[in-house]
């Protein structure tokens, strides 16, 4: 598997629509913490470029380096290895080069105006969030296109789960929380933010930036949950989960199917 | 008959669609067989299930006597050319090279092959920018390399220019010679004339014919293998324009 990994991280290394990735992240974070006075706030703004932009350009180039990848697939296919190899080979070179890119794109800006490395804990939340949802949406890619032959599918299906994702669970979130506003929803809305991955990693990173007090009652119910050490390992489990679930199916359905 | 691979009862469908309907069939050491067959007769399915790339529903596969279906460690002795390949866009030939060669782990013989199909000037130059012919070239020379017992070519020479065309043929020949078991797809009727010691001729996913190209001969009056393809392939039912 670390051969595949290698390989195809250096063909990806070399592709230009990470570089632009890759820069993206290395002007916007500039940009941002250049403009504003301490790195919190900074962190605040990059925090809606994440969960907003990782997301997409996961899932969107997952699904793009699927189908350019079909053939070489082929290829290795035909080699001595186990599909199991080939298959995690390829997803994790794809999901860690877009990881590096972000953590550079961010990493970088953030140490050259940050010198003193205040928020630090905040930013390696911030860090490890985008890698995480880096790693779920290629999943959700890999197994997307795997899925639909056609490109033109799974592009609209990539699309949409991001859409979903990002924009109508939060919608169906509110409109849960205004129906049944007689309620208390404190137990509702944790989980239905912990079985979002945007949600909570957003959720994570707020909260490190301790502004949670402006969130009112909510803010202090979900300090109290994700301030604590179960908590936070509830917010990790789960995204891990979001991680391994795809990536498994998408290993069961590789592992069968026909090429 | 020194058998090397042995397929039995191998049924494949997809969907409603019976691709291989129960095919039988042995490959001996030392010869070239011709896989014929019109389109969508089942000749790449066969070969993809072959390689583990189609999984077959029923029907066994041995090579040298072992069991294969579901196990990956038996494709060290496959050299496969498939008809179209597309590698990694952004690597250079060379790197190409050195990668499958570290996927294998076996002793190459690149060097040998390099010169035969004239790539020496085109290794450091990046995949995407590389024709269709030299493409096929590297396809082939990946197919090659590792002296492997067992070599498939599906439709290999289409897009070789003539010179590398000839030199591949002679090199089958002597492949040949060595003792490997080639299985060649081919809708070039005089190559396979040329080069083949077996027919086997599929048909509507089965083995319709397997035997010398004097014997499919004799099976109708023709002479020239075109038309006795033709004349099955209308005897049957089926378009002779796919074949011509």
């Amino acid at each position: 598997m670390f051969k595949i990994f290698k390989y195809s991280l250096l063909d990806l290394l070399r592709s230009r629509w990470l570089i632009f990735y890759f820069l993206f992240f290395l002007t916007s974070s500039f940009l941002l913490f250049y403009f504003s006075s301490n790195a919190a706030k900074a962190l605040v703004s990059l925090l809606h470029v994440e969960v907003a932009i990782v997301p997409l350009v996961s899932i969107i180039f997952g699904v793009m380096y699927y189908y350019n990848s079909r053939e070489f697939i082929e290829l290795l296919l035909a080699q001595p290895l186990k599909r199991d190899t080939i298959f995690l080979g390829l997803y994790l070179s794809l999901s860690s080069s877009l990881a590096f890119c972000f953590v550079l794109g961010t990493g970088i800006p953030f140490i050259y105006f940050n010198t003193g490395f205040s928020d630090i804990g905040s930013f390696g939340y911030y860090l490890l969030t985008g890698v995480m949802l880096t790693y779920i949406f290629t999943a959700f890619a890999f197994l997307i296109s795997l899925l639909n032959e056609n490109r033109i599918k799974g592009f609209g299906l990539s699309i949409l789960v991001w859409l979903y994702m990002v924009v109508v669970a939060d919608g169906i979130f509110l409109l849960l929380l205004m129906y049944f506003q007689d309620y208390p929803l404190e137990k509702l809305t944790l989980a239905l933010t912990i079985l979002n991955p945007v949600d909570l990693s957003r959720v994570l990173v707020l909260l490190n930036l301790e502004i949670s007090a402006l969130m009112g009652y909510s803010g202090a119910v979900f300090n109290s949950f994700f301030g604590s050490i179960p908590g936070i390992i509830t917010a990790f489990l789960s995204l891990l989960m979001w991680i391994l679930l795809p990536l498994f199916v998408f290993l069961k359905i590789a592992s069968r199917k026909n090429f | 008959m020194n058998t090397k691979i042995s397929i039995t009862k191998l049924k494949k469908s997809f969907g409603k669609l019976d691709v291989l309907k129960g095919i039988n069939l042995d490959l001996s050491v030392g010869s070239i067989h011709a896989l014929l067959g019109p389109n969508g007769s089942g000749k790449s399915t066969l070969i993809k299930c072959l390689l583990g790339m189609v999984i077959p529903e029923s029907g066994e596969i041995l090579i040298d006597g072992k069991k294969v279906n579901g196990s990956w460690e038996y494709r060290k002795s496959i050299g496969y050319m498939p008809q179209i390949a597309h590698f990694p866009e952004n690597m250079r030939i060379r790197e190409l090279i050195s990668m499958i060669k570290n996927i294998r782990n076996q002793p190459s013989l690149e060097e040998k092959f390099i010169r035969l199909l004239r790539l020496e000037d085109a290794l450091n130059k990046a995949l995407k920018t590389l024709s269709g012919g030299t493409r096929q070239k590297v396809n082939a020379l990946l197919a090659l390399m590792f002296d492997s017992p067992i070599l498939i070519f599906d439709e290999a020479t289409v897009g070789l220019d003539p010179v590398t065309r000839l030199h591949f043929k002679q090199h089958l020949l002597k492949e040949k010679e060595a003792g490997k078991t080639i299985i060649l797809v081919s809708h070039f009727i005089n190559e396979v004339e040329e080069l083949a010691d077996e027919i086997v001729f599929i048909l509507e996913g089965r083995i319709f014919f397997q035997g010398s190209l004097f014997e499919l001969k004799s099976q109708t009056k023709e002479e020239n293998l075109e038309k006795v393809i033709a004349e099955i392939l209308e005897k049957n039912g089926q378009e002779k324009l796919e074949y011509v």
